[in-house]
């Protein structure tokens, strides 16, 4: 792939990526900078440190809040990702394949439908839901699994497109397995990193989800950032700090999930499940 | 020829030797319960797109176009045709269209400077992994990084301020505003065009430019009369998807924007909130119809480039 005729000069190279990197750097060592700052004058710790402070935790307490609720509300999109979604997508490409491209077409729908139009219609569901359920903020992940559905259904159809679904299925069939077996014991394993980056993702999203959680009202990690930041500045921007790290690191993980060598990985799993 | 061969599989396949006469129609009949099972596997996904999907978006644009008494109306759509609410979209369209060409010329910059490095070399995964960061990180966070850095306090403002004793906000607190939403909006977009862009200019094949520079042409020459036009599909569908990323954002304003509502998405945000007014809910289902008719447009738009970029990468 190395494109001799075709990439830019080493210099031109390095112009590019100094320029365009040192400005992306601004705002983010601009964040730490600030986290630093006493307002007293000079450098100090005592920003970060008061995260532990008893004394502080009043303040926090809607960022604390907040991380609860989302933690839960990924955990229970996550579920709808792999309990609803995930069966649906090995059905239509199992049984259905003549439906493929139009489950395609809805499931890549979200991505064209904004956030913000999409909560101007939840408004009056979310009233029924709410005399139904109950307001808790969990209800959310019915809507969240709606907004990473593109996402999902991407990195589960890739690594569905990666192994040979008919063989495999007809073989566990063949050997008598019936088919939750074929699903969980066969097609699972397989579709292990599919999945999992499926799940990330997920949990990234919703971390970092405000617009339907602020308009209906529901404390999650972002509306707490922004309760808090009208009192103190410094907290939010420490959060933000910590989180963009968080998903920094979940991102690598999926990275290194995706291109850790998956034939020999799917060539032992189909061997051991099938003898 | 979905589910014959299939269900056929079991039975026949697995015990071939021994099927008996009956064997045949009580396998038919099992493959008939077993197709109807698998239509029954696709309700619970079917009800929760209805429910979650289908519904919320069917009654976010009905809305616009009813009363409260439910009777059909172009009232509400009446308001789009209004001054204020016109100068709203148009500030919107042009936030969305500036912050996409820049991001993605700077995108696709970054992209042609990252053709120089090997597929494994470092410097290109730190800028795979950075971009797929940052183009998740626009939102409320993002505006918290733009107030702690280029906010009345910011590191950067008493930076400039009292080293260089340019006042950044001489004539106002305008990164509270509109003019304050295009450098964040930039900082999001350039990432997603980094993400969408570089498939399609890693396959651009070495061979043409070998064949460019063996039949005598310039590197100048390979960009004009091969590689550009090449790409202009590619580039233009990325142009279209940042335009509707940009157009949909609401949590880098929402939290940024103090003052007013400066674009469509925030004049939703006061539409649903605001009780004073009556009848308002229905005015942010205008709004809403407005939005996904601008955002299905440079949707359907972007499909079409992409399926004529798509011919260069078989």
């Amino acid at each position: 792939m190395n494109a001799a005729g075709m990439a830019p000069a080493r210099l031109t190279r390095w112009i590019i990526g100094v320029v365009v990197g040192g400005a992306f750097l601004v705002p983010l060592v601009g964040t730490f900078l600030y986290t630093l700052r006493d307002p007293a004058g000079g450098v100090t710790l005592a920003h970060w440190a008061s995260l532990f402070d008893p004394a502080h935790a009043a303040t926090l307490r809607p960022i604390l809040l907040g991380l609860g609720n989302s933690l839960i509300l990924a955990l229970v999109t996550v579920a709808i990702v792999l309990v609803v979604v995930t069966p649906t997508i090995i059905l239509v490409n199992l049984r259905f394949p003549a439906l493929r491209r139009a489950f395609e077409f809805v499931a890549l729908l979200p991505i064209s439908i904004p956030a913000i139009v999409l909560v101007v219609g939840l408004a009056p569901i979310y009233l029924q839901i709410g005399r139904a359920l109950g307001t808790g903020a969990w209800t959310l992940a019915f809507a969240y699994g709606i907004t990473v559905l593109p996402f999902a259904y991407r990195a589960i159809q890739a690594s569905l497109d990666a192994i040979d679904l008919r063989t495999l299925t007809e073989a566990a069939r063949s050997l008598g397995a019936g088919w939750p077996d074929v699903v969980l014991r066969v097609l699972v394993p397989n579709l292990r990193q599919g999945l999992m980056a499926a799940s990330l993702i997920s949990v990234a999203v919703v971390l970092g989800e405000f617009t339907i959680a602020s308009l209906l009202n529901k404390q999650v990690l972002q509306t707490g950032m922004v309760v808090v930041q009208k009192q103190d500045a410094f907290a939010p921007a420490i959060f933000t700090l910590l989180s963009l790290a968080f998903v920094f690191v979940l991102l690598l993980i999926i990275g290194s999930v995706n291109t850790g060598s998956p034939g020999a990985r799917v060539r032992k799993n189909t061997t051991r499940k099938a003898s | 020829m979905t589910i014959a061969p299939l269900t056929a599989a079991g039975p026949t396949t697995g015990s071939a030797a021994a099927v008996s006469p009956e064997a045949a129609p009580r396998a038919s009949s099992r493959g008939a319960v077993a197709s109807a099972l698998a239509w029954i596997g696709l309700l619970p996904f079917a009800a929760y797109i209805l429910l979650f999907l289908a519904l919320p978006t069917i009654l976010a644009l009905g809305s616009g176009l009813f009363d409260d008494a439910g009777n059909l109306t172009t009232e509400n759509l009446a308001a789009l045709a209004e001054p204020t609410i016109l100068l709203v979209f148009g500030n919107t369209v042009w936030l969305s269209l500036a912050t996409a060409v820049a991001g993605s010329v700077i995108g696709a910059l970054v992209c042609w400077a990252m053709l120089g490095l090997a597929d494994a070399h470092p410097m290109r995964r730190v800028v795979d992994a950075g971009a797929s960061v940052l183009a998740q990180f626009g939102g409320v966070m993002l505006a918290f990084a733009f107030i702690a850095t280029f906010g009345l306090q910011g590191v950067a403002t008493l930076l400039l301020k009292d080293a260089l004793g340019i006042d950044l906000y001489a004539d106002g607190p305008w990164i509270y505003e509109l003019p304050g939403l295009f450098a964040p909006y930039i900082y999001f977009q350039v990432p997603l065009m980094v993400i969408t862009f570089m498939p399609a200019l890693v396959a651009l094949r070495p061979q043409w430019a070998e064949a460019n520079l063996t039949l005598g042409g310039t590197r100048a020459g390979f960009w004009v009369h091969i590689g550009l036009p090449v790409l202009a599909p590619a580039f233009l569908a990325s142009l279209l998807l940042l335009f509707a990323n940009a157009f949909s954002s609401y949590a880098t304003a929402a939290a940024l924007a103090s003052q007013g509502a400066p674009i469509i998405p925030l004049q939703i945000r006061a539409a649903l909130t605001s009780e004073t007014v009556l009848g308002r809910e229905n005015l942010a289902g205008a709004l809403a119809l407005g939005m996904i008719v601008i955002v299905a447009l440079a949707m359907w738009a972007y499909s079409a480039v992409q399926r004529r970029a798509d011919r260069w990468r078989r």
